[in-house]
């Protein structure tokens, strides 16, 4: 990103390939197909990516098989992704997993790991939350324990982005050294996966329970949350960048048909009422744009600003994300509520989304301490 | 904000450039001080030279710094956008006034005597300006015409090579110390609104001009009413042609929002030399930072400001060098007027009683503060309120459908009005 702070010519046409794909390959009623599946995904389409536009192994560097671009380019991606509600494990594989491997230190592993996420063969996930559902360090209770030349694990994970279909997992767990990463074979004894309802079902989530389930150890012992840390904060920017691009969508929905939508024979835009709605969205919109790019900028280069607009970016674009989505049903009245709408889809992704990885309030409070407040 | 992003070789040689110049024009021991972070030596600095906010306007007007985006030929660089944020970066670092004293004059009068005014105009007007030698104020607004600015009823009749003009005016910022006005009057009754209005140049000292202080709900008169009583007006001071004044008008309206938008029209803007930054004021302001209630809307007050600076940076960047600002300043300024008000109000909360009641003569924070927040109402009115800007968001951003206008190809005459 340039100085003026728009995206390149070649950024550009990045999201244009982005965009056109997936519309062939992901409009409504493929969302609406794969959202009723167990598996939540069309491999075919998954294997397409990664095959026509290498976007699983966009910004995974050249030496372990990926083309080397960088965060910005997984803004535009993102951005992309959340606009269409792409049903595919890309968040939590190429996001989170690849991003866990890189930021672990451990060379080994990321040559032996990253070239399959690269290619999207393989399917990574990272499962470090439980049921208590806390984000933080303090909310990892699974154990490890020396067997051998590896560990076995054991505790309960929840929450895993579409954890009940990778083959590979990256699971948080204490040893006596402290939290530390562990690769797990998704199909491994011991393992049990449980996929869990959720409200929003373009975005599977399940519950994994490792009962002395063989692992191997990534990066240092004791020094797991340094990388899952990072993590979390490339994440959260990643994660904002979907949802800005929900909301551009929601948006787009809403004034359309304020235009379109004719009562008291005038088309329902034309009130101040409606009006006012649509550019209250606009305002918030832009401002997570700002709130997202710029943090995008700052994973980029990878800068001590990160951790403050991380916090920024996730509580400021969870809560346009959802305002929009609300926006939308309201503006569309009786047929917005209605299943066949794709509105509420974008209110349960964008619910869903808010709560992910801590709330606004969460993430109000983190911003806080990182200030020095 | 931290955002530095490293610039071209081209923008790091205008960046020295100009950090030559003020190293060369600033009291000594400013600016060294100011890098190596020590306050005390800035203060001692400052307070032995002889730095005042007039004469430093001045010098910067008088060699380009002032508006880096004009033509050269009038007082500017002939710039970039660029040009204008890098000189607003080492303005702001250095602790000098980020906008000019003369702030109508260079944000509004200027481009639009630069947009629509003769050769002749810009020649005698535009330089002066920019050095602050001749003061500018704005009269648009009237007692019956607000929002509805085209609805305006102050006429001005042509007399041979002079118009006469008779009416009264409101809200005018300045008006008391301006050289000069930008006047919109009325100059044909009988056809639509819009159609019968002319943009002229009023001199402030022509026989029939009374300003009058209005005191506002602030207790200060920063804002006067301005009476026109068979006021005469040269036909050369017209800018733009006979019944085109709304198109005019529409210039000075956006660099309005521009002018307001882009900045925080706090003290230090306009004064330089605090020390202090705004933020850590703010913070400094908060007696108990370990409630969680208060600590969220710290946050969010950190996240709105930050995301308020991007969005304003986000649209100065993308606006081209030379074109009229577009309708992205009206969304900046909704945001950092009703921005300004939610954190104003907070304070107010944050500190408690001691807002509210002090001992006589014992005012000094608490009297800033309270005028801070009071002041904040009117950032949603003042350059457009925050309804007209949302319609105008609506209509020219979104495509939304305009209102139905009642006074539609109505002739003005007949247009019902208070």
């Amino acid at each position: 990103m340039s100085v003026n702070f728009a995206f390149s010519e070649e950024q550009e046409q990045l999201r244009a390939s982005v965009r056109k794909f997936l519309e062939d390959k992901s409009p409504e009623s493929e969302v609406r197909r794969l959202m009723e599946t167990d598996e939540g995904f069309d491999p075919a389409v998954w294997s397409q990516m990664g095959q026509q536009l290498g976007l699983q192994g966009l910004a995974i560097p050249e030496e372990f098989g990926g083309s080397g671009y960088g965060f910005i380019e997984m803004v535009v991606v993102l951005e992309e992704m959340g606009r269409s509600l792409l049903c595919a494990p890309y968040f939590s594989s190429v996001v989170m997993a690849a991003n866990l491997l890189l930021n672990s230190g451990d060379d080994a592993a990321k040559k032996e790991l990253l070239p399959g996420i690269a290619s999207g063969e393989t399917i990574a996930t990272v499962a470090y939350v439980e049921e208590s559902g806390i984000w933080d360090e303090s909310g990892v209770t699974a154990t490890a324990t020396k067997a051998g030349d590896g560990y076995t694990i054991s505790g309960t994970k929840s929450f895993v982005l579409d954890g009940h279909t990778a083959n590979l997992l990256l699971v948080a767990a204490r040893t006596s050294a402290g939290v530390s990463i562990f690769a797990v074979d998704g199909t491994a004894s011991g393992v049990t996966r449980t996929l869990l309802q959720t409200l929003d079902t373009t975005r599977k989530q399940a519950k994994i329970t490792l009962a002395d389930a063989p692992a191997r150890l990534i990066g240092t012992e004791g020094k797991g949350w340094d990388a899952l840390g990072k993590t979390l904060d490339q994440a959260v920017v990643a994660l904002a960048a979907e949802q800005v691009g929900g909301s551009q969508f929601c948006m787009d929905m809403a004034v359309q048909y304020a235009k379109d939508r004719m009562q008291f024979g005038r088309p329902i835009g034309s009130f101040q009422a409606i009006k006012h709605k649509c550019a209250d969205m606009l305002l918030e919109v832009e401002s997570a744009k700002s709130a997202a790019y710029y943090a995008g900028w700052a994973a980029a280069e990878d800068n001590d600003e990160l951790p403050t607009v991380a916090c920024l970016a996730k509580s400021y674009c969870s809560e346009t994300y959802f305002h929009t989505a609300a926006e939308n049903i309201q503006i569309h009245g009786g047929i917005g509520f209605t299943w066949e709408h794709p509105a509420h889809l974008y209110y349960k992704r964008a619910k869903t989304s808010e709560l992910i990885f801590g709330d606004p309030t969460y993430h109000r409070e983190l911003l806080c301490q990182r200030l020095g407040i | 904000m931290k955002w530095q992003i490293e610039d071209t070789p081209e923008r790091a040689a205008f960046r020295a450039e100009f950090t030559g110049w003020l190293r060369e024009h600033l009291p000594k021991g400013w600016m060294e001080s100011i890098e190596s972070g020590d306050d005390d030596a800035f203060d001692a600095a400052k307070s032995a030279s002889d730095w005042n906010p007039f004469t430093w306007n001045a010098l910067v007007g008088a060699n380009g710094y002032g508006a880096p985006l004009w033509p050269k030929e009038f007082g500017g660089l002939s710039g970039e956008q660029w040009m204008q944020q890098i000189v607003r970066e080492e303005l702001a670092r250095y602790r000098l006034p980020l906008v000019s004293i003369n702030i109508l004059g260079v944000g509004l009068a200027g481009p639009t005597i630069i947009e629509h005014g003769t050769e002749a105009q810009k020649d005698r007007y535009l330089k002066k300006i920019l050095t602050g030698e001749e003061i500018w104020c704005q009269l648009f607004s009237e007692p019956g015409s607000g929002s509805d600015l085209a609805s305006l009823s102050t006429k001005a009749v042509r007399d041979g090579d002079e118009w006469v003009v008779n009416g009264q005016k409101v809200w005018t910022s300045i008006g008391q110390f301006a050289k000069f006005g930008m006047l919109v009057a009325r100059t044909d009754p009988n056809i639509p609104k819009h159609d019968g209005l002319t943009y002229f140049i009023l001199e402030m000292s022509t026989p029939g001009v009374d300003v009058r202080p209005l005191r506002q709900l602030t207790g200060s008169s920063e804002f006067n009413e301005v009476y026109l009583t068979d006021v005469r007006i040269p036909d050369a001071n017209r800018v733009g042609a006979v019944g085109d004044g709304w198109r005019a008008a529409r210039t000075t309206l956006m660099n309005e929002r521009a002018t307001l938008s882009g900045l925080s029209m706090d003290q230090s803007s306009i004064m330089g030399g605090t020390r202090k930054d705004p933020w850590q004021s703010f913070l400094e302001g908060i007696d108990d930072k370990t409630d969680l209630i208060v600590r969220q809307q710290i946050a969010q007050f950190y996240i709105e400001q930050e995301v308020k600076e991007i969005t304003a940076f986000r649209a100065s960047s993308a606006r081209m060098s030379g074109s009229q600002p577009g309708p992205e300043s009206s969304v900046n300024k909704v945001f950092n007027a009703e921005f300004n008000q939610r954190k104003s109000s907070f304070s107010m909360n944050a500190a408690g009683m001691a807002s509210v009641a002090w001992a006589p003569g014992k005012g000094g924070s608490a009297d800033s503060r309270m005028h801070t927040f009071l002041r904040s109402r009117a950032n949603t009115i003042e350059g457009g309120t925050s309804e007209v800007l949302r319609n105008q968001i609506g209509e020219r951003v979104l495509g939304l459908p305009r209102d139905i206008d009642t006074d539609k190809g109505l002739p003005w005459k007949e247009i019902r009005r208070n």
